[in-house]
């Protein structure tokens, strides 16, 4: 077993126990702990396949940012699991069962002789020169440009969706108008009043 | 590196419905409530203007483009034409719904022309990715829009409902196009194609991703055991949102089940036959029977079309360019009676109330006597009554299954269909022999009276001359 084959399973191993993890564990900040230790490792399995950019982009992008606001949203949330976890014993044999098949059924095709990696040719060695990067931005706005164009288009969507369903006025509140307080005029803060003096009786 | 510039000039109708409805969501910001019909007449001449820009296109072979990611040929137009004018029907249809309930904002309009973008994008696409992209799009607007009446708890409900499974579907079909990929090495479904023809059709990594490419389909088509969510986003979602999610998508859906089961993985057709069988027979069955139990139409209306999916995917099983054809007028023609029978709950909804339940129809013949007849139409239609739109569908569909060889499938169809009559002719009598719980005046606008007449008697027309749209349909697939 070569030296890269032995990180492989390494890696994959730690991926898998971090994975199993994130649904197993009764905190949600472990849980989003995890899941950082997932994408990490993935990012990992990316990096031995060469694929340097997407390791680091993925690392930037999930760890980086999406995860830390995963993070802050969980621990404001306060959420209590324990509800959530009612019935789990009910379904727990139905699950199993079902989980045990699906596994039993991807072994048979995964493990099967298809995948062997004698089917395939090795991949051939990139010069040391090679740039992954140059690579996928000539692919970006070349062969998959209209696939690109409509993840920016759903990119969209989502901020559209998300503001219409949680941007609103309420009537009542107090807040402030700084248009309207610009706009206005003296004669509408004082209003001047004759009133006649009296005299003492 | 050698690239040719994509040819622009195949996807002007997206690119202009695109623009406009970037345009729309910038008019929207500067126009207050009073104005508000302004998004929507852009919208409708968006719609219209699509519409045309893609008849425009219509004819001429296959073309590819894109770098094989895009196809343009006759089938996808003239589904793409359906799914604009039946949006553009909805849209009127739920004008005045909207305004009466505080739901009339920009955002619904700038949602719903993406979600087309989205369906036109899937019945175009040449490559898997730009399938789950596009069947990304639509699913994202339609999460919204279901949960769109933010002040109703049920809508949040069923639009948690809709995403999380929607969500849970959407990971099966990655997991199918993973296999797909991994079995054939390509995501084009030309090359895909092609790659099978060389292969036995047994093979046992194509077969396992075909399944999970099969549970995605049957899930966006809301077929039985994938239809949890159907019965609830319909009850769920305002009325305007459940006639659009239970109008065009169909049509995407259908186009859906074309591109990745007829294009792609045609050779495989002996074994997705098998699947779609059982879909098929389990839907009709589950579909047609707890229709017979709702009290509430919108409900009724989502299991009515469980088992109305269950007909269309017969004509698709056939798995012969007659049964491609048939499946796609029935499909055509269900959401031409979908929107007339939407359209009848909307118009009866007036403000405040929500005519959603099966007693508001009753004694309709005296408050409104053409409504009466539109939504008899269109009930008749939907049984298979001849000499109606529905029947022809359900005949060709029969047909097609017929000639395949499939004579006890046929039979099934047609015992599910008479124990499903019961309860579209439940209405009818309803509507005829009941006395009226209400007496309050029905009004509507004109403009959504004349195209509910036009939609009501189009099931009838249709039905004495269907061999316009038979004839269209079989020259989009030939």
């Amino acid at each position: 077993m070569g030296f890269e084959k032995f990180l492989f399973y390494l890696f994959a191993a730690i991926l898998v126990f971090a994975a199993l993890r994130v649904i197993t564990v009764r905190n949600p900040v472990h849980a989003a702990l995890f899941l950082v230790l997932a994408f990490f490792n993935s990012a990992v399995l990316w990096l031995l396949l060469e694929a340097e950019f997407l390791a680091i982009v993925l690392v930037l992008v999930y760890v980086g940012a999406v995860m830390v606001l995963f993070l802050f949203v969980v621990m404001m949330l306060d959420v209590n699991v324990a509800p959530m976890r009612e019935g789990f014993i009910h379904y727990l044999p139905v699950g199993i069962v079902i989980g045990l098949i699906m596994v039993l059924e991807m072994g048979l095709v995964v493990g099967s002789d298809f995948f062997d990696a004698d089917h395939f040719a090795a991949v051939a060695a990139h010069p040391a020169d090679f740039s992954d990067t140059k690579e996928l931005g000539g692919l970006l706005y070349t062969q998959y440009v209209l696939p690109f164009e409509l993840a920016a288009v759903i990119l969209l969507v989502a901020i559209v969706a998300a503001i219409s369903l949680t941007l609103r006025r309420r009537p009542g509140t107090k807040h402030q108008a700084p248009a309207q307080q610009v706009l206005v005029r003296s004669q509408d803060r004082v209003r001047l009043v004759q009133v006649d003096s009296e005299e003492k009786q | 590196m050698d690239f040719q510039v994509p040819d622009f000039s195949l996807v002007l109708p997206e690119l202009f419905l695109l623009g406009m409805a970037c345009l729309l969501l910038l008019v929207d910001v500067f126009i207050d409530d009073a104005h508000r019909r302004v998004s929507f007449r852009i919208a409708q001449g968006t719609l219209l203007g699509t519409a045309l820009l893609t008849y425009m296109q219509m004819g001429g072979p296959e073309q590819i483009g894109f770098s094989g990611t895009f196809v343009r040929d006759d089938m996808g137009s003239v589904l793409k034409i359906a799914v604009l004018l039946a949006t553009a029907t909805g849209f009127l249809y739920a004008r005045d719904y909207l305004r009466d309930r505080n739901l009339f904002r920009g955002e619904y309009y700038v949602l719903g022309l993406f979600a087309v973008l989205g369906m036109m994008v899937m019945v175009s696409a040449g490559s898997l990715l730009t399938i789950y992209l596009g069947l990304e799009l639509l699913s994202l607007c339609l999460y919204a829009l279901v949960a769109f009446d933010r002040e109703s708890g049920t809508s949040a409900e069923s639009a948690m409902k809709y995403f999380v499974l929607g969500a849970l579907a959407s990971g099966m079909l990655l997991y199918g196009i993973s296999m797909i990929y991994g079995a054939t090495g390509s995501i084009d479904l030309e090359t895909i194609r092609a790659a099978i023809g060389e292969r036995d059709a047994g093979n046992l990594v194509l077969v396992f991703g075909l399944v999970f490419l099969v549970v995605g389909v049957a899930f966006k088509l809301g077929a039985v055991p994938f239809h949890m969510w159907i019965p609830d986003v319909y009850q769920g979602a305002p009325t305007s949102v459940t006639l659009f999610v239970g109008s065009a998508p169909k049509l995407a859906a259908f186009a859906l089940a074309m591109r990745l089961l007829v294009d792609g993985l045609e050779n495989l057709q002996a074994d997705w036959q098998q699947m779609l069988i059982v879909l098929s027979v389990l839907s009709m069955g589950l579909g047609n029977l707890l229709a017979i139990a709702q009290t509430n139409i919108k409900r009724m209306l989502a299991y009515s079309t469980i088992a109305n999916v269950g007909f269309l995917l017969l004509g698709l099983l056939a798995g012969t360019p007659e049964g491609y054809a048939a499946a796609m007028f029935y499909t055509i023609t269900y959401v031409i009676m979908v929107c007339g029978a939407f359209g009848v709950v909307i118009y009866l909804s007036q403000a405040g109330i929500e005519a959603d339940s099966l007693d508001d129809f009753k004694g309709l013949n005296k408050r409104n006597p053409w409504l009466a007849v539109l939504m008899l139409l269109v009930m008749f239609s939907t049984a298979g009554i001849p000499p109606l739109v529905g029947f022809y569908a359900k005949l060709a569909v029969l047909k097609a299954i017929i000639d395949v060889g499939l004579v006890w499938l046929a039979v099934a169809a047609v015992v599910f269909s008479i124990i499903g009559a019961f309860y579209y002719l439940r209405i009818v009598k309803l509507m005829y022999f009941d006395d009226p719980t209400s007496d309050a005046e029905i009004e509507g606008s004109l403009d959504t009276r004349v195209v509910l007449s036009a939609n009501g008697l189009a099931v009838a027309v249709l039905g004495i001359l269907p061999g316009w749209l038979l004839g269209i349909c079989a020259a989009a697939i030939g």
